[in-house]
């Protein structure tokens, strides 16, 4: 919202000399009205003055060019060159001398055309970032010739209204009455403590007979339009709005067109009530329906294009068809052109959200639509339109009929609240006695009968003792609410179990060289072909948003590892070498009752130089072995399609699957278009909680030393050596600690089939020195189960 | 014999200073001192001594090996020095060569500024909440006082799951509130990250999925007095002591009094800069006391019990705080960004 410094003074006396823009921001700001800029306007054209051609001469140089003398009212004549032809000797003109300055920055000096000096510039009506509605009578391609008002040295800058302060707020959904220079001035007389200054319209009403007579309006549809008033202007006479008026329009960032469309955007930024003004000429049978849009109308509204309404919308209409989309736009049947001689003002109140959704259906956010759609005060449609007839007769614009129709099928409800001092100082923490409570309140334009406090009708955002407090505190001063700690912290907090173990992951992940991504939560439908998941695979049956904002983001994904593929690629393209990655990340498994089981997964993935198998292997095992202590089983995985089948494995802590990885499968690599090897791990948090490392109880160290023995055993190449090891511990025995794999070895000396794996095998007794003997015999039944269950034999 | 054994001595310690290496002492030793060596071949002419002289020169041989012994053992040790340092310089290495590789992985930034906010709520008393992100929009929207015309309820803007617009992603943390509120014992001091879901379209400060820091605290006597003291606190934790805050009126549909709480902007101290579009204060986030209707409808006495909440963006706050210009490098997660925090 927009609001000129200098019209605002008409209703608060705030002059921008006494107060700048920075303390006027600061405070309204902390008032709640947020400041969000400020723009000076006088700093966009400087040193133009208004000029008189004194005479006018052929440049000897030019067949084209006139070099002009100029009186800008400071003694000696300037002399300027022009290359425009409709300047003559007597003539007023915007001249821009050497050294100014022009809006969109361009700055002028003096330079000599073509051999004759030039101390500067005329204007056209454009360099001065004006249109033609702001000189309708200037031509458009030459210099401005001004009419009216203007001396010589007159600064054009004051001349435009451009001597004002422009400042832009954020105001709240709640507060559509900020919307306005009224509900402004309103907050800003409050804030610095001055008087409001408002004037009630009065209308003469001279023309003859009344509105009743020739106008009739029928609201069809009472739950969208809770009211609407009208008033009637006969004799209208088309013209430019004065000076003072379009000055206004600008600084509040719209353009001025003529006298009546003036009048009614005046009207909406004065009293924040939009309103519309129909040529009644064209209203069939001078009905004015409001209802919702019949299946099949449509309406070519001001901006010149044909809009398809839905039997939703709520429209204007005269007997037969829609003339305007109520809150939105007019329609250009009935738009007021320069013979319109009766006009209809529409002053209505329309249901927001009806006009947000008409608005955003027919995507035109209009500067009446974005107010209506936060809820208008309906008590304020009889004093715009009084307004607008004030004006109307004011600006000599036409001739007020008298009467006025105002339909309210659903009478103001006002709104009273209980002033409850107590309530309100234990909700801020503060001690405000009643009568500074309700002094904010009368001046902010609430009415005190005792304790019970009136609402007024503009706001509708006040309704609980909670809203009261808020309005005591925007004035009493947020920053002056004490800061303290007013009760003894009564709770314990701290990480759950949960997020400690979550953390540890992350810790240990990290110390393993993994850095850590954010992945989106939806993906694609699609990313499931591209890691070969089967086509009947439950988790193919994802959450599906209805809306998406595409295709990519569509389902919430029931698995890590397209997004884990993703950014591995998108490393790949950006050439880097290597990556290492985790992500603790949500997978989203439907539910019966249509929510989500939102499981944790701990998703691994790399690629690079030395990145193998078996270093991933490592990454999992540390991870598992620090979360869980526990030992793991590793299992051949040759049915997940998006891994490589003989690099792939599952991974078991006692019967709890862990989850899996391996190599992705090349045919997915190849979907993603990366032809190196990647790495993924999907392993459930979950799982990895419910193991996690229990109180640990010391175990006594050892007091014997032990014995170490290797040994290495040749069998068939299709023998995990996972398996050989738990054969080699399930059989050796009390003195059997231990057993590691040192070597497995095929080619020169081992039969084609067979490989040869040698072990290590650490042996103690826990009551006395082992004895060789003991080492021997425990070797001895390894060996025996080696050969009985794998035919290994010993090399 | 007497003189026999001065020669010996002589030339041996003679040859033991001069001997260059471990296995010549060796030698030298087997030479003087062996079973066959000179000076045994000395004692074993004692036998034609006298009584009176063979203890005499029994005494002076035996001085004669210690010293020998102990010329042996000192040059060893002399051989053995030199031989060390010798190796020391052969294995010298350049020092300013590579190290062997090994990595730290490293925090994204966003959990590194996340990590650091629930340090800061976890030393102040509260617990953190993990809650589901596929939502219904009674807690997202309703239980929040959130009435069904509600813009930021529109397909538009929200996403959902069901025709009906009843499961929906959520767009906020705040629906934590409620659901603490409806789970957990009074008091309750919370905190509650987590991904929210909007439907903009991806550029340098929007993205459909983001994160939110939502916070509560549900007591008797909680005034907007605690509010002030505990976020000051928080927001001096985060951007330093000594950081100048200024609450300011705004409006959240479930808290009331509602503020946003602004920083003076540190790059130029309030004097209006490109940092803080000029006007001096940056906007750190939203909060205000727990609308007594919410509270109500979570099934607490407002009459009894009074709250405040606060939510921020953490995607922001990161930003702010590692100069990352662009959101898109949030989620974009190339390892080269990554490595730098």
């Amino acid at each position: 919202m927009k609001c000129s410094r200098k019209w605002l003074t008409e209703f608060v006396d705030l002059p921008i000399s006494e107060v700048g823009d920075r303390a006027f921001a600061e405070a309204m700001s902390v008032s709640g009205s947020k400041v969000e800029s400020t723009e000076d306007l006088s700093l966009t054209m400087k040193n133009v003055k208004v000029g008189k051609v004194l005479s006018i001469e052929r440049h000897p140089d030019s067949d084209h060019m006139w070099v002009c003398q100029i009186d800008v009212g400071d003694g000696a004549p300037v002399q300027i060159c022009t290359g425009a032809q409709n300047v003559r000797q007597g003539d007023l003109v915007p001249t821009a001398l050497d050294g100014s300055l022009l809006p969109g920055g361009v700055e002028i000096k003096a330079k000599p055309l073509r051999g004759v000096p030039s101390d500067g510039m005329l204007c056209s009506f454009k360099e001065l970032g004006a249109t033609q509605h702001d000189f309708p009578y200037a031509i458009e391609n030459g210099i401005l010739i001004l009419q009216g008002d203007y001396q010589p040295g007159d600064d054009m800058a004051v001349k435009m209204g451009l001597d004002d302060h422009v400042v832009d707020f954020e105001i709240t959904p709640n507060r559509p009455d900020c919307l306005c220079m009224i509900g402004l001035a309103r907050e800003a007389a409050v804030t610095f403590g001055k008087e409001l200054k408002l004037h009630e319209p009065v209308v003469a009403a001279k023309a003859e007979g009344n509105i009743a007579e020739l106008a009739k309006i029928v609201i069809e549809d009472a739950d969208l339009c809770p009211r609407y008033t009208a008033r009637m202007v006969k004799n209208v006479k088309i013209a430019p709005s004065p000076e003072w008026m379009k000055e206004r329009i600008r600084n509040a960032g719209m353009r001025p067109i003529n006298n009546i469309v003036d009048i009614t955007n005046y009207v909406m930024m004065e009293y924040g009530q939009p309103m519309h003004a129909f040529d009644f000429s064209c209203v069939g049978n001078g009905e004015i329906h409001v209802r919702r849009a019949r299946d099949g109308e449509s309406i070519r509204t001001l901006d010149g294009t044909e809009r398809a309404l839905t039997t939703d919308m709520l429209c204007i209409c005269d007997t037969e068809k829609p003339v305007a989309v109520a809150g939105v736009m007019g329609g250009e049947n009935s738009e007021i052109v320069g013979d319109t001689a009766m006009v209809l003002f529409e002053s209505a109140c329309f249901n927001g959200p009806s006009v947000r959704r008409t608005a955003t259906a027919l995507g035109m956010r209009t500067d009446a639509s974005s107010r209506f759609e936060k809820g208008l005060d309906m008590q304020n449609t009889m004093k715009a339109v009084e307004r607008a007839c004030e004006l109307i007769e004011m600006l000599g614009a036409g001739e007020v009929v008298p009467g006025v129709i105002d339909v309210v099928p659903e009478p103001f409800r006002e709104t009273t609240l209980k002033l409850e001092p107590e309530k309100i100082n234990a909700l801020l923490g503060t001690d405000i006695d009643a009568d500074t409570m309700k002094k904010i309140l009368i001046d902010l334009g609430f009415t005190m009968e005792g304790e019970i406090i009136h609402v007024p009708s503009w706001r509708a955002d006040v309704e609980h003792y909670s809203d009261i407090a808020e309005e005591v505190a925007r004035f009493y001063g947020y920053n002056e609410i004490p800061t303290k700690f007013t009760g003894a912290i009564s709770t314990c907090g701290g990480y759950t179990p949960v997020q400690q173990c979550e953390r540890q992951v992350g810790e240990i992940l990290r110390s393993l060289g993994l850095d850590e991504i954010i992945t989106y939560s939806f993906i694609s439908p699609s990313y499931y072909d591209k890691i070969r998941m089967p086509v009947d695979s439950p988790l193919r049956d994802s959450l599906k948003i209805l809306n998406p904002l595409g295709e990519d983001t569509s389902i919430m994904r029931t698995t890590v590892l397209p997004s884990m593929l993703e950014i591995l690629t998108r490393n790949y393209n950006f050439r880097n070498k290597a990556a290492l990655l985790y992500e603790i990340g949500k997978i989203y498994l439907k539910r019966e009752d249509g929510l989500a089981d939102e499981p944790k997964i701990v998703s691994i993935g790399l690629y690079g130089p030395d990145t193998d198998f078996f270093k991933l292997k490592g990454i999992v095992e540390t991870l598992i072995s620090g979360i869980t202590g526990k030992e793991m089983r590793f299992v051949t995985e040759k049915e997940n399609a998006s891994y490589h089948p003989g690099r792939c494995a599952k991974v078991f802590a006692g019967d709890a699957c862990l989850g899996v990885f391996g190599q992705i499968h090349p045919a997915v690599a190849a979907n993603y278009g990366v032809d190196t090897e990647l790495y993924c791990a999907e392993l459930s948090f979950d799982a990895l909680y419910a193991l996690r490392r229990e109180l640990p109880v010391y175990t006594p160290l050892p007091k014997f030393p032990s014995v170490s023995r290797d040994i290495a055993v040749v069998c068939s190449n299709a023998i995990p050596v996972g398996d050989l090891s738990d054969c080699i511990l399930k059989n050796g025995g009390a003195f059997l600690k231990g057993c590691s794999v040192f070597d497995v070895y095929t080619g020169r000396h081992i039969a084609d089939g067979l490989k040869s794996v040698a072990f290590s095998l650490t042996m103690r007794a826990d009551d006395r020195t082992m004895t060789d003997d003991d080492a021997d015999s425990t070797v001895k039944s390894v060996l025996r189960a080696l050969k009985e269950q794998y035919n290994a034999v010993i090399r | 014999m007497k003189e026999m054994m001065e020669k010996l001595r002589e030339a041996s310690i003679r040859a033991i200073l001069e001997s260059e290496d471990v296995d010549s002492l060796e030698a030298l030793r087997v030479k003087y001192l062996g079973k066959k060596g000179e000076l045994t071949g000395i004692l074993r002419q004692m036998g034609g001594l006298s009584a009176e002289e063979r203890p005499v020169m029994g005494q002076l041989a035996n001085k004669l090996r210690g010293d020998i012994e102990a010329a042996i053992e000192a040059r060893r040790q002399v051989l053995a020095s030199a031989l060390m340092e010798k190796k020391l310089e052969a294995e010298a290495v350049d020092v300013t060569l590579p190290a062997a590789e090994t990595r730290l992985g490293h925090k994204h930034p966003m959990y590194n500024v996340l990590d650091q906010i629930k340090d800061i709520f976890i030393g102040m008393g509260f617990e953190i909440l993990d809650g589901s992100e596929v939502e219904l929009a009674d807690y997202n929207f309703t239980k929040l006082n959130i009435e069904d015309s509600h813009p930021s309820r529109e397909w538009t803007d929200t996403f959902y799951f069901t025709p009906d617009s009843k499961i929906l992603l959520r767009t906020q943390t705040s629906p934590m509130q409620v659901h603490a509120m409806e789970t957990k014992t009074l008091p309750i001091r919370m905190i509650a990250p987590g991904r929210v879901y909007r439907k903009d379209e991806v550029d340098a400060t929007h993205s459909p999925m983001f994160h939110q820091i939502e916070g509560m605290v549900i007591d008797k006597g909680v005034t907007m007095a605690d509010l002030k003291a505990t976020l000051n606190l928080v927001v001096e934790k985060i951007y330093g002591e000594g950081t100048v805050t200024r609450f300011r009126p705004h409006h959240f549909p479930f808290t009331e009094p509602s503020a946003e709480l602004d920083i003076r902007c540190h790059k130029c101290g309030g004097k209006g800069c490109p940092t803080c579009k000029g006007e001096g204060w940056i906007e750190v986030l939203g909060c205000g006391m727990v609308h007594p209707k919410v509270l109500a409808g979570c099934g607490i006495d407002p009459d009894v019990y009074s709250g405040w909440a606060f939510g921020m963006g953490l995607e922001r706050l990161a930003m702010g705080e590692y100069k990352i210009s662009d959101l898109r490098l949030i989620f974009e997660n190339d390892e080269r960004f990554l490595e730098q925090f």
